[in-house]
């Protein structure tokens, strides 16, 4: 009885990519692919999401290790607002993030006054976009496996001496390594996919802030059949990291 | 697995939002109600028509008890695109007659008639803190420009009237349609755009409009049409006729369209 929904689900999941597919202007592909502005989207794509992941990486794993490793009060709320951006429109980041960042906003006004320095339409601001959005994966991820680490290595090691720092570095993220590579690379996903908070945050321009995704949305407007090839690549990449983590998603039980 | 650590209420509360939003997103299309006597008619129009539709669309819905008028508002570029792909509307009303030419071009449309005429202004933050006066000073370097995209009828508009003056303009962002453009200035995020002296009344005392010649040279020309498959039928027309009735002028000059 519960085939039939399943596998209209798993129609309804594949069949859009195989449509993508099907409609791909084969012939073209590889002119369209090399032509200019692709490769410049696909460029400053590779450049933020990879960017943005280190920023995430940076942040985000000692914001994991306070999360499941220090006690202190109030600390379910602050795990609870970490995942706010998983679960909020990205665009309503976006939004948020300006009227923080923003020219005007509450911290940018400051930043550029001090420093001369605008995100709104930067790299930069991109960046920042999909760092927003990208990094509850990533704390999720470690968080989720510093809890499943067997803690006593961590304590043996202290007893012997180790401080809080070099346990971490030299216990703790080795035992959880797994995690965070997961973690990162969700994120990146997360990330060069990013659209809403994007558009909203940093604009839209060629060679700055127009990402991939940006690209297929405008390429939609006027040539369909480019908007189908960028897509394909992000496909291409999604499938790519998918088999990255084929261990230990796909093949779990 | 990844999202097991999620605290419950992450995963409970996307969901009952997914279903909160299901009856608003699908529910009752043109289609469920082209049996007994359509009485919902859909307008595709241009970003720039925000206001003035919304306004003829209460008019007509008053003219027409128990119509009701379903608006779309967006770049006429991704409009056409929505209406090529199938969309269900009944009216398609278009910023420029090369986004109409797009449906038109798929017989999708019968013979479109021009409404209005709109002319571009320069857009700044209220206070203007670049100081800008005229089109030349959008050209300097620190001042921070957003256009529309060129593929969308303002951005073709602008691209037009900075050809005509001369000018080599590098904007910080192309914007998806008008009032994205416009949030831009806004919000204070740039310095100065160029949307239409429409959006610049439209949008009351936080933007100021600056007009210039060369504007006359890239006036856009909008474009109606009832569409060929439009479920509303003859509904559909007496909308068209709405618009370009003395009525409809008279919302659409007030709100500083010009009436060929």
């Amino acid at each position: 009885m519960l085939v039939v929904p399943a596998l209209a689900g798993l129609a309804f999941l594949v069949l859009p990519l195989a449509g993508l597919l099907v409609r791909a202007p084969w012939p073209t592909l590889l002119v369209r692919l090399a032509e200019p502005h692709v490769l410049e989207a696909l460029r400053l794509s590779l450049v933020c999401a990879t960017v943005a992941t280190a920023v995430c990486l940076l942040l985000g794993v000692p914001l994991a290790w306070l999360l499941a490793r220090v006690e202190f009060p109030g600390r379910r709320l602050v795990r609870a607002l970490v995942t706010v951006p998983l679960v909020l429109p990205p665009v309503v980041g976006g939004v948020a993030l300006l009227l923080v960042l923003g020219r005007r906003g509450l911290a940018g006004q400051w930043l550029e006054a001090a420093f001369g320095i605008s995100l709104p339409f930067t790299s930069a601001g991109v960046i920042v976009a999909e760092a927003f959005v990208a990094m509850p994966f990533l704390v999720i991820s470690v968080e989720g496996a510093l809890r499943g680490a067997d803690r006593r290595f961590e304590e043996a090691a202290a007893t012997l001496g180790a401080s809080r720092l070099t346990v971490f570095r030299r216990v703790t993220l080795p035992m959880v390594m797994p995690g965070v590579v997961a973690g990162a690379v969700l994120c990146w996903a997360r990330a060069l996919g990013e659209f809403g908070a994007t558009i909203t945050f940093a604009g839209n321009f060629p060679g700055t802030t127009r990402t991939m995704p940006l690209a297929v949305y405008l390429a939609l407007e006027t040539e369909p059949e480019a908007a189908i090839v960028l897509s394909l690549v992000l496909l291409a990449v999604s499938v790519v990291i998918l088999a990255s983590l084929r261990d230990r998603w796909v093949n779990s039980p | 697995m990844v999202f097991r650590r999620l605290p419950r209420w992450a995963i409970v509360l996307p969901v009952a939002l997914a279903l909160a939003g299901l009856p608003g997103c699908g529910g009752g299309g043109p289609a469920a109600s082209a049996g007994g006597g359509s009485k919902e008619v859909t307008v595709f129009a241009a970003a720039s028509l925000t206001e003035t539709f919304t306004t003829l669309g209460r008019t007509f819905e008053a003219a027409h008890p128990g119509t009701t008028v379903r608006l779309n508002f967006g770049s006429s570029a991704t409009l056409a695109q929505q209406i090529v792909q199938g969309a269900p509307a009944d009216v398609f009303a278009s910023a420029s007659p090369a986004t109409m030419k797009t449906v038109t071009d798929a017989a999708l449309a019968g013979s479109p008639t021009t409404f209005v005429r709109n002319k571009l202004q320069i857009a700044v933050p209220a206070g203007n803190p670049a100081k800008v006066g005229e089109l030349k000073d959008l050209a300097d370097p620190q001042v921070k420009v957003a256009l529309c995209a060129e593929q969308v009828p303002c951005g073709a508009a602008a691209v037009k009237a900075l050809g005509a003056a001369g000018l080599q303009v590098t904007p910080v962002t192309l914007e998806q349609d008008v009032k994205a453009t416009l949030t831009k200035v806004e919000l204070g995020e740039v310095d100065a755009a160029l949307v239409y002296r429409t959006d610049v009344m439209a949008a009351g005392d936080d933007v100021r409009g600056i007009a210039f010649p060369e504007a006359d040279q890239a006036a856009n020309d909008y474009p109606i049409a009832v569409l060929a498959q439009a479920p509303a039928g003859d509904l559909a027309r007496r909308f068209v006729d709405l618009v370009v009735s003395r009525q409809g002028r008279d919302t659409l000059t007030e709100a500083g369209f010009e009436v060929p």
